[in-house]
């Protein structure tokens, strides 16, 4: 009887523990099964001229390169704004502001509401705030009310996007801060340096790797983030390059969404569709897979530092 | 020492070397640069509530907004011709341009709710795995995979269930619509389990070693510690991980947007198109025409969008600090 007990017990212990490791393999399998997916459909068009060349013929003919060129001057632009603010922020909450104190905890709030708010809510905040309310103050200020920044434009897709990842480089930092040992701090202290002197000469470079990390892992966000720059800046297929704070771009991800939704045919268009997909996803592995391996290495050194 | 005489006095290599002043007026500015982009983070979500909101505003102050799409067209059923039936209809675009949300509340309730049913078994399962039985090998293959899968752009699992699911869906259960709301909820949960694992599996090994030992050293198998000890002690941080993932899928936009098929139908099917109200707002405000009613209403709809993920964001960190609270008065 007890033993029967028992042998039911554990069986339903394995059975239920089967089924918790099931669902690991599920998520794997769904990883396995997207990137081979992708991944086989969409290398055989890669080349150098797909990699180079504007699309032609409604997107089957030609390459993608005004939307490479797009994203890497979105996200350029995007971390000029987002990372000294990141830093910043970091560096208030973590070496300036008293621990614990109130507004700290608000700050704190705010940037894991801000992480949780939307994308298509930043890209609705991009048109009523930079597009409407900065963009035409600028344009009746300095051009007379001619439409020059009260329209979508590259500047705004990328002060859109660097709210949006602030978060990410926040959070990035102040895991690098608190991986710098205090008496680091205390040295630079006892020789006479200001608390600003401390903070450029030891912190920051000791951050360096945290704040790199926070970096990467926005800009692969912003790289493959789509709702925020759809009203704010990214054009369906434009005939030049950006090269003005004021122009239209093409992004990948938009474009992405361009061809796969508003194709003249699907057929014609999928070989290259799947590629650009391919390009898009391999941006941003590459990208977190970078981040990832500079935070393993940091989170080494906060360990081996206690 | 062999400079054990006092150095003659030079002033200007002093200043050199102990640049006090100049140390301190850009301490002083440091201070207040960095003082102020903390502030930052707290403003842009105040300006966001204010520019949303004041784009939303005139449906309740302008006559001419209210007139085309007052709160009583917007959640009362409405004719679509005078004399007719009256019925819930979305369609913003036409001679009567018709504002109902219900069919939008509809359909973003129908694949949140899929999306959610199907992320957060699975996730938190994984979650209990990896925490209590994994071996280490184990642990080392999952948490990649879940980085990778919340690593892959919205737009691409968009553009996966577009392609792919959508048709083995539609083969596997015969469907009479390619995109439907079991599509784009499949599509979802693929952007909410990673959040919900994350969270959760935080959760759980955030339990004390102690409970576990004591568990078994009550004679509990393992099964029995992680069901009905470190479950238990883990659930405030359970139930955020499936409030932020309630919140992660009912902002998302590109999956929706390109899964769903995008008509906004009044029907409780799964197998049915849907509309979202992220989707409506991404499919519709390109073209229009700024400050039309139909335009506010958008505005309102992401307003409404906004302070609900708040909302459930607030009571997501809540619940996870209730639970650091509740595990550190046990450890």
């Amino acid at each position: 009887m007890s033993s029967d007990w028992m042998k039911r017990t554990k069986f339903a212990g394995a059975l239920s523990q089967g089924l918790t490791a099931f669902a690991c393999l599920i998520i794997i399998a769904i990883v396995v099964i997207i990137m081979g997916n992708i991944v086989s459909h969409g290398v055989q068009k890669i080349s150098w001229e797909f990699l180079s060349a504007p699309p032609r013929d409604h997107f089957t003919k030609g390459g993608i390169f005004p939307a490479i060129f797009g994203t890497a001057a979105l996200v350029i632009l995007m971390t000029i704004a987002v990372i000294p603010l990141g830093v910043a922020t970091a560096v208030y909450m973590y070496e300036y502001a008293p621990k614990r104190s109130r507004l700290v905890q608000l700050v704190r709030l705010a940037i894991q509401n801000l992480a949780g708010v939307p994308a298509i809510v930043f890209g609705l905040f991009g048109v009523g705030f930079f597009i409407e309310f900065v963009g035409r103050g600028l344009d009746k200020g300095l051009y007379g009310g001619r439409l020059v920044y009260g329209q979508p434009a590259i500047i705004w897709s990328a002060l859109t996007m660097a709210l949006l990842t602030l978060p990410t480089v926040v959070v990035a930092t102040e895991e690098a801060l608190r991986a710098i040992p205090n008496n680091y701090r205390e040295v630079a202290y006892s020789l006479g340096a200001t608390r600003w002197q401390m903070i450029r000469k030891v912190v920051l470079p000791q951050a360096a790797g945290g704040i790199l990390t926070g970096g990467i892992l926005a800009v692969s966000r912003g790289s493959g983030e789509v709702a925020p720059v759809m009203f704010t800046g990214a054009a369906y297929s434009l005939p030049h390059l950006p090269t003005q704070l004021h122009h239209q771009f093409m992004e990948l991800g938009y474009h992405v969404y361009v061809m796969s939704t508003q194709a003249f045919d699907v057929e014609a268009t999928k070989p290259a569709l799947y590629s650009t997909v391919m390009v898009l996803l391999m941006l941003t592995f590459l990208l977190n897979f970078t981040a990832v391996m500079i935070r393993a290495r940091i989170r080494k050194k906060l360990r081996d530092g206690r | 020492m062999r400079n054990s005489g006092i150095l003659p006095y030079r002033p200007e290599v002093a200043a050199r070397s102990f640049p006090v002043f100049r140390g301190m007026v850009s301490d002083k500015m440091a201070a207040f640069v960095i003082k102020g982009s903390a502030f930052l983070a707290i403003a842009s979500l105040i300006l966001i509530f204010i520019f949303i909101g004041k784009e939303a505003l005139p449906m309740f102050t302008s006559s001419e907004v209210q007139q085309e799409a007052g709160l009583s067209k917007l959640f009362l059923p409405q004719p679509a011709h005078p004399g007719e039936a009256a019925q819930f209809t979305w369609q913003p675009i036409s001679e009567t341009p018709k504002y109902s949300l219900l069919p939008l509340l509809a359909g973003t309730l129908k694949v949140t709710i899929i999306a959610v049913l199907i992320a957060i078994p699975l996730a938190v399962a994984a979650a209990l795995y990896t925490s209590e039985f994994a071996p280490s090998w184990a642990r080392e293959t999952i948490k990649p995979c879940i980085e990778m899968l919340a690593g892959i752009p919205s737009v691409v699992v968009g553009f996966f269930c577009l392609m792919v699911i959508a048709s083995w869906l539609q083969t596997a259960f015969g469907l009479t619509f390619r995109l439907n709301a079991l599509t784009a909820g499949i599509g979802l949960s693929l952007a909410v389990i990673p959040i919900v694992y994350t969270v959760s599996e935080d959760a759980f090994s955030s339990v004390p070693q102690a409970f576990r030992e004591g568990s078994v050293a009550m004679g509990a198998t393992s099964w029995q510690t992680a069901s009905r000890v470190v479950l238990p002690a883990a659930m405030p941080g359970v139930l955020a991980s499936c409030i932020l993932g309630f919140g992660r899928a009912i902002g998302e936009t590109m999956i929706v947007l390109m899964a769903s098929g995008n008509a906004a139908v009044l029907s409780w099917s799964p197998a049915e198109s849907v509309r979202t109200f992220s989707a409506t707002i991404a499919a519709e405000l390109g073209e229009l025409v700024q400050g039309s009613p139909h335009y506010h209403v958008l505005f309102f709809i992401g307003a409404f969008l906004f302070i609900l993920t708040f909302v459930i964001n607030l009571a997501g960190r809540w619940w996870v600090g209730k639970l650091q609270k509740k595990l550190q008065g046990a450890a």
